[in-house]
């Protein structure tokens, strides 16, 4: 695992790797286009279908309210997903923050607390909330990559284990009422755009930049893409994932702190739903299900996307469960043609569009 | 070779922890170590072992599937619906209810056989549609009027202990046991057993030995819908009533039992008495603590954490195994 065991060969082969993911992470747009497209197909079916109530500020303000925490929450499954894993425990874990947190801003908290005070006592309960996010993250990564167990199999048993204990500590309650400033997140707006989805906007950027730009995101790819081959290129892997774990969970904490302004309460039953609703958004947002590639961009657009097939439902009076089921069917579809399209590309070699024919771009097209 | 070390490991490694809590318990309460204890314990966690053995199939032949539970569901209800607004009779309505499991299941294959997903992904949009579907289309409500030939219980054998309790052993318990024997059988015995093994081990080498994977995938996740039928009708027995959501949120834990049981993720690697091991652990775990007064929202937490345990085990000496049989030995 040391830079002076690596063999000629594995060094020259690391920067060509290098090479193909910073093209990946540069090219991709075109992956995005089709997102984009259907996510303007549909902008036009709803706006024809309500020409009253759909093409207006009010209905896209009412989108970005309900929009951060299943962007968060999918933010937080990226992460692992793009790794060549999977985080089962988000929901559990994010529950658990939200609920030392609240139960630090309620029951602990001297009532009647204002001021400087008040705002100390936030600090508390919020660096409390990310210390906990923080065990749990390594906690999770070390079982990963240490004692070698599958990431679906560690972060079940940590799912299963953080909600036992969530569930065991409040007997299955809810803590509710927390102090003004806190709400102000999920009621306030800056220029019309809520607090909380500014929040996931900035989130989502950070994490586009932490995965593209810095030596650690690089990395993050390559394990996904091929574990063993980068451990042999000199990269110590289990830190890797630890951190893949650990920035998984803290995005949970943020998620928490969000879902806690929004539902002004806080139990280990909220939104357990939205787990492999997460898995869903990313692979519709062209995450590679093997792990090694996806976008951020890709992601957003993918939650737009279902954002908005659920307000136009919701303006239509159709039921929120065809909502869930035309998800699945979306996911369906797009994966049918993405399949259609790689096909189509195989088959027909005039349609290369002038790339150049290595074999890795090849590869590339097809997988 | 490596299935020669992991194969009875898993198993051996189960059987001394669940032997090992059974003396505890038994210690601990007097009831624990009872025949009734027993049967009730096999009854109560019969809708379980009958997932699971579907769950372990599909493990073995490489995928994954989520969508079991939605599919146990939309089975049974329209099951339940077609006994108690048509009148249809047990052979009919069970024989729906499978048919239908088997369809279901087919539409997750030949998904994941063409459009060539993974099947974790494949059978999340599956469920989801299921799922969706079912209580759009029922709006939640239950089915409580069951005709009778549903609801009796029916017992097959009973006896009176010389302690004075009464052991029955009712249709649950058969239909745990079928299942279970015909899995293993399956599994051990035919052609088409070693055929799954084979696609779950290696998909490319199977299909240039010749076996047809779309049939293999459509068979094997037909054989989980086809339980997950017999599941919603022993799920339906028991409680009385066909309850659209009775079922859902099971699919994880199902999946979790599977794979304590020694059932790879990666496929071509499990066996049903590992996985029947697997559930008896959790059950053994969840009846003793409950005889103990333990609380029953402290379940979680030990069942989190044997799965935590168990599996961190089986992680680190499988790594260890293979160490020892790689020539190039990595660097610590």
């Amino acid at each position: 695992m040391t830079d002076a065991r690596m063999t000629n060969n594995q060094a020259t082969r690391l920067p060509m790797q290098l090479d193909r993911l910073v093209a990946a992470l540069k090219d991709g747009g075109s992956n995005i286009s089709g997102l984009v497209l259907l996510l303007l197909a549909l902008f036009a079916l709803f706006g024809v279908l309500l020409p009253e109530s759909f093409l207006r500020l009010t209905t896209l303000q009412a989108m970005m309210y309900q929009l951060p925490e299943l962007g968060l929450l999918s933010l937080a499954m990226v992460i692992p997903l793009i790794s060549g894993g999977l985080n089962l425990a988000i929901i559990a874990t994010a529950n658990q923050a939200a609920l030392l947190m609240a139960w630090i801003l309620t029951l602990c908290m001297p009532a009647g607390t204002e001021g400087l005070g008040l705002g100390l006592w936030i600090a508390g309960a919020l660096a409390a909330g990310f210390l906990l996010c923080l065990i749990i993250g390594a906690t999770t990564g070390f079982i990963v990559s240490v004692m070698n167990v599958h990431p679906i199999l560690v972060t079940l048993g940590v799912q299963t284990l953080v909600g036992g204990v969530s569930v065991w500590l409040t007997r299955g309650k809810t803590i509710s009422g927390f102090p003004e400033p806190l709400l102000w997140i999920s009621n306030e707006t800056v220029m019309g755009i809520p607090i909380s989805f500014l929040a996931f906007a900035i989130m989502a950027f950070v994490v586009h930049v932490v995965l593209t730009r810095t030596p650690l995101g690089i990395r993050i790819h390559m394990v996904g893409s091929n574990s063993e081959a980068t451990r042999y290129s000199g990269v110590d892997t289990r830190r890797v994932i630890i951190w893949v774990y650990v920035l998984s969970s803290l995005l949970c904490w943020f998620a928490a702190i969000i879902m806690m302004a929004r539902f002004n309460s806080a139990g280990a039953d909220i939104a357990q739903s939205y787990l492999l609703i997460t898995v869903l958004a990313a692979m519709l947002g062209g995450v590679d299900p093997y792990g090694g590639f996806g976008r951020i961009v890709g992601l957003v657009v993918s939650l737009v996307i279902l954002q908005t097939i659920s307000s136009g439902f919701n303006l239509l009076g159709i039921s929120a469960h065809l909502t869930l089921a035309l998800w699945g069917v979306t996911l369906l579809l797009v994966m049918a043609v993405k399949r259609i399209a790689a096909y189509w590309r195989v088959l027909v070699p005039a349609r290369k569009r002038g790339l150049t024919d290595s074999p890795n771009s090849r590869m590339d097209q097809t997988t | 070779m490596p299935r020669r070390f992991a194969f009875p490991g898993t198993e051996v490694v189960l059987t001394i922890i669940v032997v090992a809590f059974a003396v505890v318990f038994a210690v601990a309460t007097p009831q624990f170590l009872t025949l009734s204890n027993a049967v009730d314990l096999v009854e109560g966690y019969s809708v379980t072992t009958i997932l699971a053995a579907g769950v372990f199939v599909v493990l073995v032949s490489g995928g994954i599937d989520i969508s079991f539970a939605a599919t146990a569901s939309v089975t049974q209800y329209v099951a339940a619906f077609a006994a108690t607004r048509y009148g249809c009779g047990p052979v009919t309505a069970i024989g729906l209810g499978c048919l239908l499991g088997f369809v279901l299941g087919s539409i997750n294959a030949l998904l994941t056989y063409y459009l060539r997903i993974v099947s974790i992904i494949v059978t999340i949009a599956t469920g989801s549609i299921y799922y969706a579907l079912l209580i759009y289309l029922t709006d939640g409500t239950e089915i409580y009027n069951l005709p009778a030939w549903w609801t009796d219980r029916v017992v097959f054998v009973q006896a009176r202990m010389v302690s004075g309790e009464l052991i029955r052993i009712t249709l649950p318990i058969v239909i745990v046991m079928v299942v279970v024997i015909a899995t293993h059988l399956l599994m051990t015995q035919t052609k088409l057993g070693r055929q799954i093994y084979a696609v779950g081990g290696n998909l490319d080498a199977a299909g240039r030995v010749g076996i047809d994977i779309r049939n293999i995938l459509v068979l094997v996740y037909g054989y989980l819908g086809v339980l997950a039928g017999v599941a919603g009708f022993v799920q339906a027995h028991r409680v009385h009533q066909a309850v659209p959501t009775a079922m859902f949120g099971t699919e994880l834990s199902v999946l979790a039992v599977a794979v304590l049981g020694g059932a790879s993720l990666i496929g071509g690697v499990g066996s049903m008495p590992g996985v029947v091991l697997g559930v008896l652990l959790l059950a053994i775990l969840q009846n003793g603590l409950n005889l103990l007064g333990v609380s029953s929202y402290f379940f979680g937490v030990v069942i989190g954490l044997t799965i935590l345990v168990s599996t961190s085990i089986n992680g680190y000496s499988e790594k260890h195994l293979r160490r020892r049989g790689t020539i190039d030995v990595s660097p610590s």
